[in-house]
């Protein structure tokens, strides 16, 4: 029997590639679209591209907020990706606020459109780009996701926004975009977020993949 | 990679269509070989009004995972969403969006400008500038490519992928001035594309600055050279690209 892992459909995401790549490395992706389908959820993907309005939206309309947040109560392994990391966040000023799930405290803001020194660069942030471990003063980078193979290993990234938690604590990892520092992967106990697409990001992404679901 | 029906063609200028091979295969390949994304344009949707890549594109998804971009055909936000459904990650839109611009709204404003590319296909005129092609290299429009560019992305473009008519499948290097044209105007990613037949071009195109990616295709599908060597030059040009 193969392990499933549940996957929130919250509107807008690339379910299907999510779908292969936990087929790669030998589990099954199910995908929950009612509440009911999050009783017997053991570890839970929220993938999602777009707006955080749209995609919350999305997850107020199948009644799965709630779920979510006993989910995450129950201690059990949860990811966002991209979007999904976003709606982590307690809220968004995308386009004006919008109440994220509250999950991780602090907001989602534009990415500064200028570069550290000044000039503008563009956004989206598209492309590959490396990530780094932080150092948060306290503690050492969270070994449970985040292996030191992946230092300084390259993974997709294609946004707008980013998070901003309102403590370092909450920071695994960040990228760097032309000087500005943005979130690359955010922790709280058994939930992470990943700003790029791990699923798109080739080996590296396959790498986290397996860290996430050794959890 | 263009498409035609269910293989991976090549021509040059967008015409003498040859067959390379299975589509799949290459795309595997590819990814194996370590290439950072792929684009898929469909050469004959826009002709026969029909759109062939679903299929094509959810087998790659199955074994490939780098981003995937595809377009050719794509005409309305249903056309988008059934695409961006069966795996792509992003579409590009051409022919559609230059005859009716209100698509690049309507999609970005659906699924968000980093789903949208805007393909811009350049012909040199006879002007000193550059007049956008649609229908795959097939029609004119009378269009200025800078101009386009920015009415484009204006509309929600996130991306544009600008290739060289003149110069695709040629290898003889990229058209350095049409690239120096557009990339300074431009405010969103620009890949560039047509021509690139080995590192020194890529290395030359990238030079230009504000270039973000470079797409190739003959080089590489009539192995002209590996992906390996392309990347070990880049690196030697001291040029930032991904590791895989």
């Amino acid at each position: 029997m193969k392990r499933v892992i549940s996957i929130i459909d919250c509107g807008i995401g690339n379910l299907l590639s999510v779908k292969n790549w936990l087929s790669h490395v030998g589990v099954v992706g199910k995908v929950i679209k009612e509440p009911e389908d999050m009783r017997n959820a053991e570890t839970l993907i929220l993938p999602g591209v777009g707006s955080f309005y749209g995609g919350m939206n999305g997850l107020k309309k199948k009644l799965l907020i709630e779920p979510i947040k006993e989910f995450v109560r129950a201690g059990k392994p949860f990811m966002g990706i991209c979007l999904g990391m976003q709606m982590l966040m307690e809220y968004s000023e995308e386009f004006g606020r919008c109440e994220g799930l509250g999950i991780i405290p602090g907001g989602v803001e534009p990415i500064p459109n200028t570069k550290r020194n000044g000039q503008l660069h563009k956004i989206p942030h598209i492309g590959w780009n490396s990530i780094h471990p932080t150092m948060n003063k306290n503690k050492m980078w969270d070994e449970k996701i985040y292996d030191t193979i992946l230092n300084n290993k390259n993974f997709y990234f294609l946004h707008s926004f980013m998070v901003v938690p309102s403590d370092e604590a909450y920071r695994v990892a960040d990228t760097y975009y032309n000087g500005r520092r943005i979130c690359a992967i955010i922790g709280r106990g058994n939930v992470f977020g990943c700003q790029f697409h791990p699923e798109k990001s080739g080996k590296n992404g396959l790498m986290l993949l397996k860290k996430f679901l050794a959890l | 990679m263009d498409i035609k029906g269910a293989n991976l063609i090549k021509g040059i200028s967008f015409e003498g269509l040859r067959v390379v091979g299975d589509p799949n295969e290459y795309a595997l390949r590819y990814y194996q070989e370590g290439i950072d994304e792929i684009v898929f344009i469909d050469a004959v949707a826009s002709l026969y009004r029909r759109n062939n890549l679903k299929e094509i594109v959810r087998r790659t998804v199955n074994e490939v995972f780098v981003p995937i971009t595809v377009g050719g055909g794509i005409r309305s936000v249903d056309d988008a969403r059934e695409i961006l459904s069966n795996g792509a990650d992003k579409v590009a839109v051409n022919t559609a969006a230059i005859w009716r611009p209100e698509l690049i709204s309507e999609i970005a404003q659906k699924f968000g400008s980093q789903c949208l590319v805007l393909s811009v296909h350049a012909k040199r005129d006879n002007k000193g500038s550059w007049e956008a092609l649609v229908d795959y290299g097939r029609e004119h429009t009378n269009r200025d490519v800078i101009d386009w560019v920015r009415e484009g992305v204006s509309l929600g473009a996130g991306e544009v992928l600008l290739t060289s008519v003149d110069r695709d499948g040629t290898l003889e290097g990229f058209d350095i001035d049409l690239i120096k044209s557009v990339s300074s105007e431009i405010k969103v990613p620009l890949i560039v594309s047509g021509g690139g037949g080995n590192p020194e071009h890529l290395v030359e195109a990238i030079g230009v600055g504000n270039v973000d990616a470079v797409a190739v295709a003959s080089c590489l599908h009539f192995n002209k050279i590996t992906l390996q060597e392309i990347r070990k030059s880049l690196l030697g040009s001291n040029i930032q690209i991904a590791e895989h």
